[in-house]
């Protein structure tokens, strides 16, 4: 332990953690910008700076380390003079338009100029020109960016994606991807992770509320929402609840009062997901059993981001991803074939939104894959962020929303796709349900959880041996399968280095893109709880627990939906609507034509706003009037030297006659 | 790995493949990412620049993103990601060069070449850069072409400078 005293305090603090940290501890508050609990310390903004006796200069406390008899003071004259002079520095190249921002009212460094009391910016000076870079999935408004580099850490660091670095210098330092890029084309796999971090406006989901909006209002439309299943344990924080309510009832509610005419359940694709990815395994297994070609281990592809990742990095191994599509997308389908065929709308008619915790299932639904009769699947992707402000903006009074349940057909599920949200999640259900197709018997773990595969560990694996099988799985006695789970792309990575390197000694592998899974996804609340991702996983693990169907083979609308439309899982009809193909595209996009940027004159600002920036002295008068100070100064200067050379001359002379006359004396 | 670059002129120039740096990131930098600079040095010393193709070929050598590349080629002033010209011409701005009228021979330098400074001439003959400071501050002004200085240069001495180079073009071409 180190003893250390802060603002009068005397504290201890164990070894190695930062003056913050040991603050933090002892209810002092620093305010600070880049710092960002357990992700990101750089010290990049200063904002954190405190004044620690006997240092030459203010210290960043979120990188500077507690000393023994350490005396630190976070909140004298010269700290407060500081942290206001380096917040106007700050204000000085951010576009400060917040009443048309995103972030307004949630925006980290709007609520800082509030903490520290700035109510005027001194700094009037050269801008960033305004720069927005929209891809259908992430929009970058540059203008807006305070250089924190959260998002370079979460990229680099977290993700290992390393699409957004710091390029240029100086004043003209952008963070973005190589040689200037657009997002949308360069292999970016739409995360979303660096919209969670940032701290401003700079990173965002492309806006589609708009486009909801619309479509509710259009009353010619049939508007079908679907809601994936880690929305519901995470929404509820941007109405004031506790991190990990679940709030599945209010939810349907709330997608009922904004005026969509059906509201159906993601978790009723994830039941029809297993059906199909189980079934697909099984059918791999099978022929890798008995001699014939097939391609093991194989892979979900549940998480667009992560089939984005594979397809920019590793395009030669596209094979070992399940054909099926993602659940979401799956619902689309069945929504604008055998749905629309139920209830005698013409699919063209069906506008298909999905609120979603992620940010790539924006650039899912635009694949030319996820098509079928010349429609797309799924028309619009609003993330749980996005929701919660149409829920907003449309004065719903969330607390006091009745609880109430999806509509029928589409919507009843079963526990095992609730976990479809968080990572583990889609290989039990999996397993839950092929383990009991091939045995006849139940998955053989307490309360049905895998437990090897729960928990937030970066690669999670079990194997499970199949023994006493039914007859018509005779092949699969005794063969023990090897899983593996991963969440983020950095595990990812591992896992796919070795399928490249035929190392892998896995048979089915799942993978989530995001850190967590679903329930940390790019479009999820942002939130600097650290303990963020274990309060949502044990809200989806409980809201599993609650209900009395748990396997997905065992979701009576599924049996009846397979009984009614499909067949049977993996037939022909379920190839032509529920599965896919994915497309080479190489790590520099080299390989495919497709990009996914939107053009920028679309999110151009409005012109209407144009007399905004009349209201400030316009560029020509400044430069004027600054002229004119500048040219007075120098002539003023000019006179002052003058002056002082003709006293110098004047006192020259006067020691001379001073002189010449004490030598005549 | 060919890349054909079109030069300031019009013509096409084919990029010899990367045969070259790659061996040379092989051998002499063993692959460490920690040579970066080094590596982008040698590279510009070969190619005579970093076009977007070298920095991704780079980048997948050494396992990093070519943001990362990027990003080092862009924030020093030493990396061009554009074909230089054959010689390079720096005027100095230090301090001392400045107040001795190291800003005329910008002027003269971007009349009488007709480019603005970081760009190359039409003929690929010169590329026209300025630097800070390069230590000659007691011969102000300064500029150097290549490895050689020129010392208190006046406007009216740069066309014999330049023509000097000139010359050396036109013995080549003969």
């Amino acid at each position: 332990m180190v003893h250390l005293t802060i603002n009068g305090k005397d504290i201890s603090a164990e070894e190695g953690v930062t003056i913050f940290e040991a603050a933090k501890q002892n209810s002092i508050t620093i305010p600070s910008l880049c710092n960002f609990e357990n992700i990101h310390s750089i010290g990049s903004c200063r904002i954190c700076v405190v004044e620690v006796e006997g240092a030459k200069t203010l210290q960043a406390s979120c990188v500077t380390p507690v000393r023994e008899g350490m005396v630190v003071h976070t909140n004298s004259k010269i700290v407060r003079d500081a942290r206001k002079v380096l917040y106007e520095l700050l204000l000085s190249d951010h576009d400060t338009d917040c009443l048309f921002c995103n972030r307004n009212q949630h925006c980290e460094l709007q609520r800082l100029g509030r903490q520290l009391g700035i109510y005027e910016s001194r700094f009037e000076g050269q801008r960033s020109e305004r720069r927005i870079d929209a891809s259908v999935s992430i929009t970058r408004d540059l203008s807006k960016c305070v250089l924190c580099r959260r998002c370079v850490t979460v990229c680099n660091d977290i993700q290992q994606v390393g699409i957004l670095n710091p390029q240029n210098r100086g004043f003209k330092t952008v963070i973005g991807p190589s040689f200037d890029l657009p997002i949308g084309s360069d292999s970016c796999s739409f995360c979303g992770q660096c919209t969670v971090v940032c701290p401003v406006g700079a990173l965002k989901e492309t806006d589609s509320t708009q486009a909801v909006w619309d479509a509710i209002n259009d009353k010619t439309k049939r508007v079908v929402v679907q809601v994936a299943p880690a929305v519901r344990v995470a929404i509820g924080e941007l109405f004031s609840y506790p991190a990990g309510t679940s709030c599945t009832g209010k939810l349907a509610s709330a997608l009922k009062e904004l005026g969509f005419d059906d509201v159906f359940d993601t978790d009723w694709a994830a039941d029809l997901t297993i059906m199909e990815e189980g079934t697909e395994f099984l059918d791999r297994a099978k022929k890798a059993l008995t001699g014939k070609h097939t391609v093991l281990p194989m892979i979900t592809s549940c998480s667009p981001g992560w089939i984005k990742y594979v397809e920019n990095h590793f395009p030669d191994s596209l094979d070992h991803l399940s054909t099926c599509k993602s659940p979401h997308t799956m619902l689309g389908a069945v929504v604008k074939s055998y749905y629309a065929e139920k209830i005698g709308v013409d699919p063209k008619d069906i506008v298909v939104v999905s609120v979603m915790p992620c940010t790539a299932k924006k650039f899912e639904i635009r694949r030319p894959e996820m098509m079928n009769g010349g429609y797309p699947n799924v028309d619009e992707v609003i993330t749980t962020r996005e929701l919660a402000e149409m829920i907003k903006s449309a004065g719903i009074d969330f607390d006091s929303l009745t609880e109430s349940s999806f509509h029928k057909p589409l919507g009843l599920s079963s526990g095992a796709a609730i976990i479809f949200g968080v990572t583990g999640g889609v290989m039990e259900a999996a397993l839950r349900t092929v383990y009991e197709l091939v045995t006849g018997r139940e998955l053989p773990f307490e309360n049905l959880h895998v437990t090897p595969i729960v928990g937030l560990e970066q690669i999670k694996e079990a194997s499970i041996k199949f023994e006493n099988v039914l007859p018509e799985f005779d092949y699969l006695e005794d063969f023990e399968v090897r899983i593996a789970v991963t969440n983020g792309l950095a595990g990812a990575k591992i896992l796919m280095e070795q399928v490249e390197d035929g190392t892998s000694p896995y048979h089915f592998i799942e993978v989530m893109g995001c850190p967590g899974g679903c329930i940390t996804g790019g479009g999820q609340p942002r939130s600097k709880d650290t303990d963020i991702r274990k309060k949502r996983m044990k809200a989806t693990y409980e809201e599993d627990e609650s209900l009395p169907i748990r396997k997905s083979h065992e979701n009576p609308a599924i049996i009846e939906f397979y009984n009614e439309f499909l067949g049977k899982p993996n037939g022909h009809l379920s190839h032509e609507l529920l599965h896919t193909s994915y497309t080479k595209r190489g790590l520099y996009n080299e390989l495919t034509n497709e990009r996914y940027v939107i053009d920028a004159a679309e999110h151009a600002i409005p012109k209407t706003f144009d007399h905004l920036s009349k209201v400030r002295p316009s560029g020509e008068e400044t430069e004027d009037y600054s002229s004119q100070v500048l040219e007075l100064k120098a002539k003023n200067a000019k006179l002052r030297e003058e002056l002082e050379d003709t006293l110098e001359t004047v006192e020259v002379f006067r020691r001379i006659i001073v002189d010449m006359h004490g030598s005549n004396r | 790995m060919k890349v054909v670059e079109t030069r300031p002129d019009g013509k096409e120039a084919v990029l010899t493949d990367f045969s070259e740096i790659n061996s040379l990131i092989d051998t002499y930098y063993a692959g460490r990412r920690d040579c970066l600079i080094n590596i982008l040095h040698a590279a510009q010393s070969i190619y005579g620049f970093l076009p977007a193709e070298l920095q991704r070929f780079i980048a997948d050598k050494l396992d990093i993103p070519v943001s990362e590349v990027s990003g080092v080629v862009s924030f020093y002033s030493f990396f061009s990601m554009k074909r230089r010209g054959k010689h390079t011409i720096r005027v100095c701005l230090g301090t001392a060069c400045y107040v001795r009228g190291g800003k005329k021979l910008v002027d003269h330098l971007r009349k009488s070449l007709k480019i603005e400074i970081g760009d190359t001439t039409a003929d690929g003959l010169f590329t026209f850069e300025i630097a800070r400071c390069i230590g000659a501050c007691g011969l102000a002004p300064a500029m150097m072409i290549d490895d050689d200085v020129y010392q208190q240069v006046a406007p009216a001495r740069l066309d014999s400078i330049l023509a000097k180079y000139k010359d050396e073009k036109g013995v080549e071409k003969a």
